[in-house]
């Protein structure tokens, strides 16, 4: 009843955070926050549309993500590829999509909205991404919220 | 804002929750949202024996949940599952009384096993 019987090519996670959208911007793009609810990834990134935005492990021993910023208008929208390289299997996969949405609402807050979509030719990666993202956007509202990590259900 | 009124909006946020997954129809929306993702009303209305005034109204307290996001696609408006309001429900609700419990009885479990 509750398998899954078709790839799901677009992927959206919505929430509410009590922020402004400067603060979740910068949650989103500054990497001292990024290790606090992406599995302690190390980002490095310009922002700036063409340039690359990698991700490593912990350590800095593998390179986990190789994605390009496409389009990055702060604080409102971040546009970038998606390639998921801590998996042999997913890293031959096609590129995908991932775009960060923040809008302000009423009474401080703000909507966050991610769409993780042309993943056509990334059955694999839109499968593992899935749960991925829901920890990663719950543990980033309680970061930008409490200003604590949500306790780090991965390890 | 005081903590007493956070508490407040996020009592009323996991209200909604609650009451929108409270009803058949709903949670059968979910399932075949969860089959395949992004649908019109149209199709949505197709798998319901209601009309379609009834499956907007359903889809609607969905949307006021957060369960169900819209988004445009050309002229259609296609309807996305948002599992991060059950994602939010778990981290407050099932985690805190289930895991420890579960994880206990785990425990007890592989220790029974390793010992007989």
């Amino acid at each position: 009843m509750t398998t899954m019987t078709e790839i799901q090519t677009t992927q959206v996670y919505q929430v509410f955070i009590k922020a402004t959208p400067e603060r979740i911007w910068d949650a989103i793009t500054k990497p001292e926050f990024v290790e606090k609810y992406f599995f302690g990834a190390q980002v490095e990134s310009t922002y700036e549309p063409g340039t690359p935005l990698r991700s490593w492990s912990p350590d800095r021993a593998k390179l986990w993500t190789d994605n390009t910023v496409v389009e990055a208008n702060p604080p409102r929208r971040l546009v970038h590829t998606w390639r998921s390289l801590y998996d042999d299997e997913l890293a031959s996969e096609d590129e995908s999509r991932v775009t960060w949405e923040i809008e302000p609402q009423a009474g401080g807050y703000s909507k966050l909205t991610l769409v993780h979509d042309q993943l056509d030719g990334a059955p694999k990666t839109a499968e593992r991404v899935a749960g991925g993202w829901l920890l990663i956007i719950s543990g980033l509202k309680t970061l930008v919220e409490t200003g604590e990590p949500l306790t780090a259900s991965w390890e | 804002m005081t903590i007493w009124s956070r508490i407040l909006i996020a009592v009323e946020d996991d209200d909604r929750v609650f009451k929108a997954l409270a009803d058949p129809t709903r949670r059968f929306l979910l399932d075949r949202l969860f089959e395949r993702d992004g649908r019109t009303l149209t199709e949505l209305e197709s798998e319901l024996e209601m009309t379609r005034f009834g499956a907007m109204k359903h889809l609607r307290v969905l949307a006021e949940a957060g369960l169900v996001v819209t988004r445009r696609s050309g002229r259609e408006k296609l309807h996305f599952l948002n599992p991060v309001p059950i994602r939010l429900i778990h981290d407050r609700w099932i985690h805190k009384y289930a895991e420890r419990r579960v994880s206990a009885l785990a425990e007890l479990k592989t220790e029974l096993e390793e010992t007989g």
